[in-house]
């Protein structure tokens, strides 16, 4: 073959890639719902399987195949020895493919509820997922507890995937039901899109071309949509500016820039800055890269800053906007996805690794699991691998975070087993989560245990000491005492009366805020747990 | 919103991993095998740390059978950009004679490769290895982890990887045992050459097509590079116009024939392409699961 192409050609060419984009995305579903056969579709389509590799398929599927003579398109993805023998697939794969529109990134992800983490693992990184479902068989257990992942992990982009549409006759009734019992499972996962499509993936019906035997579907063909589905909502053009310090490029006395990957938002040479932990403030003076200085970057970029004044940040550090209320805490409070056999249970210890810090960290309360299929918490004293429950952990040092809602980088964490080494659990960080939503045991509970529970309720109620939260909240317990002595001194002037003047001030200190609370109440803005709420001295 | 383009965010993900490795682990390496995914992994590390030099050096296990030209190649770009090279060649499989025609390709792979591989991380004493291996080059690497954690004894154990959320890479390891790195893990031959292309990388004048003297043997167009490729009787040794799409040793590389002389026709011909960058490797052929096998023996 000899294609040539002129130069021009050639810019053109790399101004179509200079112009592509990447989606990452993940598909789950469970061993049968032809997850496997989807992918190795796109990827045939797209022309991402090479002549070499399709013969090796063809005696692959002579040898496991499913499908008779025809070419078995799961063994494509299929990569591991057992994951063939066994017909199933077992880790997360990675598979590329493009269109001249868009670059894909797919995460190929295990079905079965024994490989919930490496489901949360693929979920992780994606825009959109796409959950399969089989059209003979409906919205299964499973397809709930995949969207439930999908959702805890705040993939907010869902194609749901309708396969199998030959085997029942692609009949558009069958769809229309699923898809609206879909929406009434789905409605409470805060999912932004839900983009439906009858499929079959074996034969690529609405999967690249559109299906002759569904005239009844308007909707996009599934490798469409993926191609122009806007991935960007994700990162909130007006989110503050965080930079997570991952190392220090100190190449002589001179330079001193701290590298690392932005979390969030953008920063222009000569914004202001704080460091946190140590709250020190300076101005950025230089956005370096190997290409020459950059004016401006943004999220997800890879840059080294330089400060113009002498601050010492190391790497765990964080330097975000001058103008950010983020802070270091002790306390986490998050979701927990447990990854290893050893179960996880209160009191035991880990080292957190939280964007580039890490820190040791005990679990001071399971507060509670939660059940997959029903999304409903339950009691529970230990979560096992492929668990997910609610913890509170103590670090030995104070760890800039977020919330994992607010911001993927500094609201994720992983645990790490001092002693294998292995990565033990996966969490995101929900500081506002009901940790009383399942009544914790009280049996054989000792006065001690019921303290430090009290203490770690009370703590996420008024913050932490240090935190902004906790200033807050001591400022508004200030506020109404000062309050309070005004009533009395005002009370005692006119009346002369001490008693008639401090019950008045007890009567104010506790009247007030109850009539607020019903005030709030009557306008339906009362919100226990929201630190607005708090700014204003609600509830006390 | 500044707009990132998929090479963007590709390049900002491999720097990432280049800092997290320096950052914690003592005593990297870069595995440098001179080829386009090496060049492109050169080029990020160079990103990645500037202004600062690269702080880890450059390592080539040589097999004493890769190309002249790229010997040359090798040794006129560590001059150039005065980086820190280190070679190392298994001298117990050279002793043994070991070489592709009589040993087979598994042996030699396995004893100037993996094995001087070895050696030689154990000699330097590195803890984390980088190299250019991506996940869409082949089914069992399109399941190992950026971050390949390796026994003291080198193994690969697939059913024992760590997951690697977000961008978050556990890199504790005991004494001993260490890491394969993987910084352009997701990216695809495609977004090499566009790479190389759009950032004017310099690469081995072997990946354009040339009158090179070639050998048709057991299907695969060999390149006769020096004396020691003895020629079997039926065989003849012909002047055609080829090109490597990947290189390796020379008389396991099978050359493919193309016109493709220049960057632009070499992309040209690769997006009309059917076939994979890997066909032309033989050693990749020795069953369907062959390189999980190698990579669980300790290959990169």
């Amino acid at each position: 073959m000899s294609v040539t192409l002129t130069r021009n050609e050639l810019a053109d060419a790399l101004a179509e890639v200079g112009n592509q984009s990447l989606l990452r995305f993940f598909t789950c579903g469970s061993v049968d719902d032809g997850k496997s056969t989807l992918i190795g579709r796109l990827l045939y389509d797209s022309k991402a399987v090479f002549e070499d590799q399709l013969g090796a398929l063809d005696k692959d599927s002579k040898k496991f195949g499913t499908q008779g003579d025809n070419l078995d398109f799961a063994l494509l993805v299929d990569g591991l020895a057992a994951e063939r023998e066994q017909g199933i697939t077992i880790d997360v794969a990675y598979r590329y493919f493009s269109t001249p529109r868009r670059s894909f990134i797919v995460a190929d992800t295990p079905g079965h509820e024994q490989y919930t983490r490496n489901m949360a693992t693929g979920a992780s990184t994606a825009d959109l997922a796409v959950i399969l479902i089989d059209a003979r068989k409906g919205i299964l257990p499973q397809t709930r507890r995949h969207s439930f992942i999908v959702s805890m992990l705040r993939v907010r982009r869902v194609v749901l995937a309708i396969n199998k549409m030959d085997l029942v006759g692609f009949d558009e009734s069958v769809f229309r039901r699923i898809v609206d019992e879909y929406r009434i499972a789905a409605a409470r996962l805060g999912f932004a899109t839900i983009e439906c499509i009858p499929i079959s993936a074996r034969d690529g019906d609405n999967v690249t071309t559109r299906s002759a035997s569904m005239p009844w579907y308007n909707g996009p063909v599934l490798l469409d949509y993926l191609e122009t589905v806007d991935v960007n909502i994700a990162a909130a053009t007006d989110a503050p500016f965080r930079l997570p310090v991952q190392w220090v490029n100190r190449p002589n006395l001179d330079f001193r820039g701290f590298a690392g990957t932005i979390a969030s938002g953008r920063i222009s040479q000569g914004d202001e800055i704080i460091a946190q932990p140590s709250g020190r403030r300076s101005r950025v003076a230089r956005i370096v890269t190997a290409d020459g200085d950059l004016e401006t970057a943004g999220a997800e970029q890879a840059v080294t800053l330089t400060l113009a004044d002498e601050v010492d940040v190391s790497r765990g550090d964080v330097i975000v906007a001058a103008n950010d209320r983020i802070a270091a805490r002790r306390h986490i409070t998050a979701s927990l996805i447990w990854m290893v056999e050893q179960p996880v249970e209160a009191g035991r210890e880990y080292i957190v690794k939280l964007a580039t810090a890490s820190a040791n960290a005990t679990v001071s309360t399971l507060h509670h699991a939660v059940d997959i299929h029903t999304f409903e918490p339950k009691r529970a004293e230990v979560l096992r691998m492929n668990e997910i429950g609610l913890v509170t952990l103590a670090v030995d040092k104070p760890l800039v975070m977020a919330d994992y809602a607010e911001n993927r980088d500094l609201g994720g964490f992983i645990l790490i087993d001092k002693f294998t080494n292995m990565t033990a659990g996966i969490g995101m960080i929900d500081s506002r989560a009901d940790i009383f939503a399942a009544a914790p045991p009280v049996v054989n509970e000792t006065l001690r245990q019921k303290l430090a529970r009290l203490q770690i309720a009370l703590r996420h109620r008024i913050g932490d000491p240090n935190s902004l939260r906790r200033r807050t909240f001591v400022k508004s317990v200030s506020w109404r005492a000062l309050a309070a002595a005004l009533i009395f001194v005002v009370g005692f002037t006119l009346t002369s009366q001490a008693g008639t003047a401090f019950a008045l001030a007890v009567c104010d200190l506790v009247l007030r805020p109850v009539a607020r609370t019903f005030h709030e109440r009557l306008w339906k803005k009362a919100t226990t747990s929201d630190p607005d709420s708090l700014d204003s001295g609600a509830g006390i | 919103m500044i707009q990132l383009t998929h090479l963007q965010k590709l390049e900002a993900e491999s720097i990432h991993v280049f800092r997290e490795v320096v950052a914690t682990c003592e005593n990297p390496v870069m595995l440098w095998s001179i080829g386009k995914d090496s060049a492109v992994l050169l080029h990020l590390a160079v990103k990645a740390f500037y202004p600062a030099k690269l702080p880890f050096p450059l390592l080539h296990v040589d097999t004493t059978w890769k190309f002249r030209e790229m010997i040359e190649f090798r040794d006129r770009r560590a001059k150039e950009l005065g980086f820190d090279l280190l070679v190392h060649v298994n001298e117990d499989g050279v002793k043994a004679g070991v070489n592709p025609f009589d040993s087979g390709s598994r042996l030699h792979t396995d004893v100037m490769k993996t094995q001087g591989l070895k050696q030689a991380l154990d000699k330097w004493k590195f803890d984390a290895a980088f190299g250019g291996a991506r996940r869409d080059e082949e089914k069992s690497r399109a399941k190992e982890r950026v971050f390949s954690l390796r026994s003291a004894e080198h193994r690969w154990d697939p059913k024992n990887q760590r997951p690697e959320p977000w961008r978050l890479y556990n890199t504790r390891k005991r004494p001993g045992e260490s890491f394969r790195v993987f910084p352009i893990s997701n990216w695809t031959e495609a977004d090499v050459w566009d790479y190389i292309a759009l950032e004017k990388i310099e690469v081995v004048p072997l990946y354009f097509a040339k009158e090179r003297p070639v050998v048709e043997r057991d299907g695969a167009l060999i390149m006769r590079d020096d004396e020691r490729m003895k020629i079997r009787p039926g065989e003849v040794v012909q002047n055609r116009m080829v090109r490597f799409r990947t290189l390796g040793c020379y008389p396991l590389t099978g050359a493919v024939e193309s016109s493709a002389a220049t960057l632009p026709e070499i992309i040209a011909e690769m997006r009309g392409s059917r076939s994979s960058e890997r066909q032309g490797r033989v050693i990749d052929h020795d069953g369907s699961a062959s390189m999980e096998q190698k990579k669980q023996e300790g290959y990169f």
